[in-house]
């Protein structure tokens, strides 16, 4: 098994704040000395203790129009697990991504079959926006909504477009919010501060910080780092890491040195079709598609 | 920066602008950008004559009385009043008009830029407001007086041995918010669509109706373009001639329908200061040009004052969003 070198890239494991401990001695990758370690090592410590299945994607495909994004994919989701999308551009990715908490609904013309379940229940029979609270979305653009810090994540927390419960009553779940999304330190002397005017890693932290607001079960992100510098990324991925136990995640990459970096589990997708779902290890140290294969070693996508 | 603190952001000059032709550039377009020069000069000059002209002539014609007392016929040019009446009809008409206007404005926008479903009748919408801001005032304040003389809308002006003279506060309002309408629609449109939709996903995102988004994300996100638009509008409601002389009667004075306090002045006739002008210009039926002039003098402070305003309130509005 031969990888091809990928061209080298700024580590971004520092040993300041989070150390990292060596990925497990019996990984394929690692044990011919072959592996990516210059990518850096894995942010996780070994597989969580939790590992509670939270949504099943079932047999889904999701077409727009006549043209088929997602061609019968099947996917367990779990909390206690952070799940990586791979796949070059337009392989149906971020269209199974926004199939799970249903905002492919948007899009006029989207027609899909299949099953996904979220706790067992069939998220098609759910009121979408009891869906979507308990599925949040980061998106690729770091979107804060132009008003205040604390408004932000405020909106997220209030029923639909009420003003009410008043600041004095969030103000404990705000923070909250905004400490599980490691910005609290950052932000905590000014929470009226305009969520435009903070730089783009701690925009992208406050999204994330209102998608937690909801207390989802779910969180997906789409690409969150994509926009962003190499220390807010290294930010973030320690977050996602930190934030597995509570909540599953399901991250869409281009970058699979990020994907190996936090994910646990990762699926890769070629033009809709889920090509190989298995562990990180597997899929970048022994992966049994040629295609997956081809895809991690840099030979197409 | 988020690609909304984008869009949202103040106009920046656009870069690598240039003043002037650099050596290396053809022939023709150095010609070009001197023509360019020399009309954006021309125009300058233009507008500033208008109003040096006026602030000149006007201002040594403006006495405060003018401004409070009532005009009163009269051949003599001393004794025929101030402009207190048509100053206050302004005011009246723009607060009515835009009363109705900003509010449907704002919602035939929501709707056309966020629901526009079934979207057939959103492109019939669309036409028909584009066609409205095309319609001359004059075409629209003629159909108003056919509209307000039917028996059934009597109680909006006054009648008269059965006839209903169709001539009102609130005839002129009406017509005068369809000349504002489609300046708050254009504007806040248009201030809806530079949202990224990536914003609106996000707060669908978390489980948010679309009324609750465009309550609480899209409108204050538009709030700049909001108030432009109310204000370009408002502009216009005030600067319109020919809808306050057919449907308001460009009486002198306000001639009250009864001694109703507030309805009674309501459905009565009256001028504004546009119609003061048109009936005191020197080839009306007034001919008193010194009035004529000190009115526009006013007319123009205000639309400065106006000016002034929403430069004010966009700078504050921007500073919401960004501080």
């Amino acid at each position: 098994m031969e990888l091809r070198k990928p061209p080298p890239v700024r580590r971004l494991s520092g040993s300041e704040s989070v150390p990292l401990r060596q990925p497990p001695a019996d990984s394929n990758a690692h044990a011919n000395g072959h592996g990516p370690a210059f990518v850096g090592r894995p942010r996780r410590a070994g597989a969580s203790p939790i590992a509670i299945d939270r949504m099943q994607v079932e047999q889904l495909s999701v077409a727009y129009g006549a043209k088929r994004a997602v061609d019968s994919v099947s996917l367990p989701i779990r909390q206690g697990e952070v799940l990586a999308l791979i796949g070059p551009s337009g392989c149906g990715k971020t269209t199974l991504l926004r199939s799970l908490n249903r905002l492919t609904e948007l899009t006029r013309g989207t027609s899909s079959t299949g099953r996904i379940t979220l706790d067992g229940t069939d998220i098609a029979s759910m009121e979408s926006t009891a869906l979507r609270r308990r599925v949040t979305m980061v998106f690729q653009q770091p979107n804060p909504f132009p008003m205040s810090v604390f408004d932000n994540v405020a909106y997220v927390l209030r029923e639909q477009a009420s003003r009410r419960p008043k600041r004095a009553v969030l103000r404990g779940a705000v923070q909250d919010a905004l400490g599980r999304a490691g910005l609290l330190e950052e932000v905590a002397d000014d929470l009226d501060h305009a969520a435009l005017r903070l730089s783009g890693g701690q925009q992208q932290r406050l999204c994330i910080a209102r998608a937690l607001a909801a207390n989802p079960e779910v969180l997906l992100l789409d690409e969150p780092c994509s926009a962003l510098d190499p220390r807010s990324t290294k930010l973030i991925e320690d977050l996602i890491v930190k934030l597995r136990d509570d909540v599953a995640i399901v991250i869409v990459t281009h970058n699979l040195q990020q994907a190996y970096r936090i994910a646990d589990y990762v699926a890769f997708m070629y033009l809709g079709e889920l090509v190989e779902y298995a562990s990180a290890q597997r899929i970048f140290g022994s992966p049994r598609e040629r295609r997956t294969k081809e895809y991690v070693s840099g030979a197409f996508g | 920066m988020s690609a909304l603190g984008a869009s949202l952001s103040p106009s920046q000059s656009p870069p690598g602008r240039r003043t002037g032709a650099s050596p290396s550039w053809r022939l023709s377009d150095r010609i070009g950008l001197g023509f360019a020069w020399l009309l954006g000069l021309l125009f300058c000059a233009i507008a500033a004559s208008i109003v040096l002209y006026f602030l000149i002539e006007g201002i040594q014609y403006l006495r405060p009385s003018l401004l409070v007392t009532n005009p009163t016929a009269s051949v003599n040019e001393s004794q025929t009043g101030g402009f207190l009446d048509p100053l206050l009809g302004t005011v009246i008409v723009a607060l009515m008009a835009m009363a109705v206007a900003i509010p449907t404005g704002i919602g035939i926008a929501v709707w056309l830029s966020e629901f526009g479903r079934p979207s057939a009748l959103a492109r019939v919408t669309e036409s028909c407001i584009e066609m409205l801001a095309g319609t001359p005032s004059v075409v629209l304040a003629l159909f108003g007086t056919i509209l307000f003389e039917a028996p059934a809308l009597g109680f909006l002006s006054q009648t008269s041995r059965g006839i209903v003279l169709g001539q009102s506060f609130f005839a002129a309002s009406a017509m005068l918010s369809l000349v504002g309408l489609p300046m708050v629609v254009a504007t806040v449109r248009e201030g809806l669509q530079v949202i990224p939709s990536h914003v609106r996903e996000a707060s669908y995102a978390v489980g948010k109706t679309k009324i609750a988004t465009t309550r609480r994300v899209l409108l204050p996100a538009a709030r700049p373009s909001l108030i432009t638009g109310s204000m370009l509008g408002l502009g216009r409601v005030i600067g319109d001639t020919a809808v306050v002389l057919l449907l308001l009667g460009g009486t002198l004075t306000f001639s009250n329908a009864n001694s109703t306090p507030v309805l009674g002045t309501l459905r009565g006739t009256g001028d504004t200061l546009t119609g003061y002008i048109y009936y005191n210009a020197p080839t009306g039926d007034g001919n008193q040009p010194s009035k004529a002039y000190a009115a526009a003098f006013v007319l123009m402070l205000i639309v400065l004052a106006l000016n002034l305003g929403v430069d004010f309130a966009l700078r504050r509005s921007r500073a919401r969003l960004w501080n």
